[in-house]
């Protein structure tokens, strides 16, 4: 029998938890000591460390950028992006690809709602191994490979994860849509072969969102759909700050005239 | 138009038979083991294909799912359509063009706009088609995912450049679908004349379903 049978017992035993410090855990309020040059700490809006397996959610608003670093090599980052004012605009992979004319996002890429407008751009990027083709690891998927796949068991997956993520802003199974998968890359071959860049990569490797519309992002860190190795993921430190809206001469906005037009009509939805 | 060519090797019944005219949304439900035949009846016309399960329309066709199973982003004879899931929805039994895409999405009057210019928005758009079908049907903008291309072709270069280009497809090929489970099949047969999904000419195709 435990020495907790009275709710004053419980209730000290619970207090005295408080303050335990993990790895995967949210900092609050956010600090962080390695934010880039110029940017205020009072600037600071997320510090979180997102679990191996586990996820995160998040309202950001437009300017704002979200650095995720793969701090030990093997973070799968699945990312969601919706419009936070409307969240039936959301990314489209499909336009993100093809408007832009390249398979493979990486700096200076934009990820494209379905509305023709530019929800985030990739501002920074170090890896330049991401998956705009593969998607999110499922419950079928992860019961073949693990045995399991289930949010209550050891191997979740991606999939389910962002479920829980996008319900937690009022979204259900209809607005889970083709994702990003982050840090994790595939290549395709002459005959649509699909190679996956799996790693495990050097620690460390980061990339930096600009967020270009208020957002509500899901992001699931869990094995990539195609990593045939035994359930392997590390966590993945999500920083956001604030920062300036793309100038009119930013250099990502007028690199093609395909992104100029996804500006101007994300500039229009602001007017 | 040859009738008879467009029924060859297809076994079973035909239990429907029609004509989708250029530029026009379908909807009809196929049965779990039933098979359904669509037809490039002039040749090079783009079929933007979304598929839904008819007992809970939740669960629909998955590009990503079915890309990661069989590790190829064509399809071709032999290919599962995948839903979100995880669940075999249709399979390929047969097509005579070497493969379809599923990675170059569904034109839009928005994303024309960015593809072409702002003097392109008034035109119509896949996207409105599926919007059209599905309204009906008790769906709406947030069922629209990634969709199959039959008879479009989407290369993508060593250095990651794609595009939709010139077709493969020719008069009167076919690719054939069978049900594994009860379906909802939406269609937007391609309107975009502003590329060469359609052969800068949007065409009619044909929908046959046997049982």
């Amino acid at each position: 029998m435990s020495a907790l049978a009275d709710p004053g017992a419980a209730r000290a035993h619970a207090r005295a938890m408080g303050g335990t410090v993990v790895e995967a855990m949210p900092i609050l309020p956010p600090r962080a000591d390695d934010l880039p040059a110029g940017v205020a700490p009072d600037d600071l809006l997320w510090e979180e460390t997102i679990a191996a397996g586990g996820y995160a959610s998040r309202i950001l608003p437009r300017g704002s950028r979200l650095r995720l670093i793969d701090l030990h090599g093997d973070a799968c980052a699945s990312l969601l992006l919706f419009n936070a004012a409307m969240p039936t605009e959301r990314l489209n992979i499909a336009d993100t690809v093809k408007v832009q004319w390249d398979a493979y996002p990486a700096a200076g890429s934009l990820l494209l709602s379905d509305m023709g407008r530019v929800l985030a751009s990739i501002e920074q990027d170090e890896a330049a191994t991401h998956d705009a083709f593969c998607g999110a690891s499922n419950e079928a998927s992860n019961r073949n490979r693990y045995g399991n796949g289930s949010n209550s068991g050891a191997y979740p997956n991606a999939r389910d994860r962002l479920l829980l993520g996008a319900a937690k802003h009022g979204l259900g199974r209809r607005d889970v849509h083709p994702c990003i998968n982050l840090f994790k890359g595939v290549r395709i071959g002459a005959d649509g072969d699909v190679t996956a860049q799996l790693g495990p990569f050097a620690p460390g490797r980061s990339l930096v969102l600009r967020a270009e519309m208020d957002l509500i992002l899901v992001i699931a860190n869990c094995p990539h759909v195609l990593d045939p190795r035994p359930w392997s993921v590390t966590p993945l430190r999500a920083t956001a700050w604030r920062g300036a809206v793309a100038a009119e001469d930013d250099p990502i906005r007028t690199a093609t005239p395909e992104r100029l037009r996804a500006f101007l009509n994300t500039e229009d939805l602001y007017r | 138009m040859e009738q008879n060519a467009h029924f060859e090797g297809l076994s079973g019944q035909v239990i429907h038979d029609e004509i989708v005219p250029a530029r026009a949304p379908w909807l009809h439900r196929v049965k779990a083991g039933e098979t359904l035949r669509v037809v490039d009846v002039e040749g090079n016309q783009a079929v933007d294909f979304l598929l839904y399960a008819t007992a809970d329309d939740a669960e629909r066709f998955s590009a990503q799912d079915t890309i990661a199973s069989q590790s190829n982003i064509f399809l071709r004879t032999g290919s599962v359509l995948l839903s979100n899931e995880g669940r075999p929805m249709m399979t390929i039994v047969a097509t005579s063009v070497d493969y379809h895409d599923m990675i170059g999405g569904a034109c839009s009057c928005e994303s024309n706009s960015l593809r072409y210019g702002h003097h392109t928005k008034s035109q119509h758009a896949c996207v409105d088609n599926f919007l059209e079908a599905n309204l009906r049907d008790g769906r709406g903008k947030r069922d629209i995912v990634s969709n199959v291309n039959f008879f479009m072709n989407v290369p993508v270069e060593p250095d990651g450049t794609l595009g939709i280009v010139d077709g493969i497809s020719a008069p009167g090929l076919t690719v054939d679908l069978r049900a594994e489970m009860d379906v909802t099949v939406v269609v937007s047969n391609c309107p975009q004349i502003n590329n060469p999904c359609n052969g800068f000419n949007p065409t009619p195709v044909r929908m046959i379903v046997a049982a």
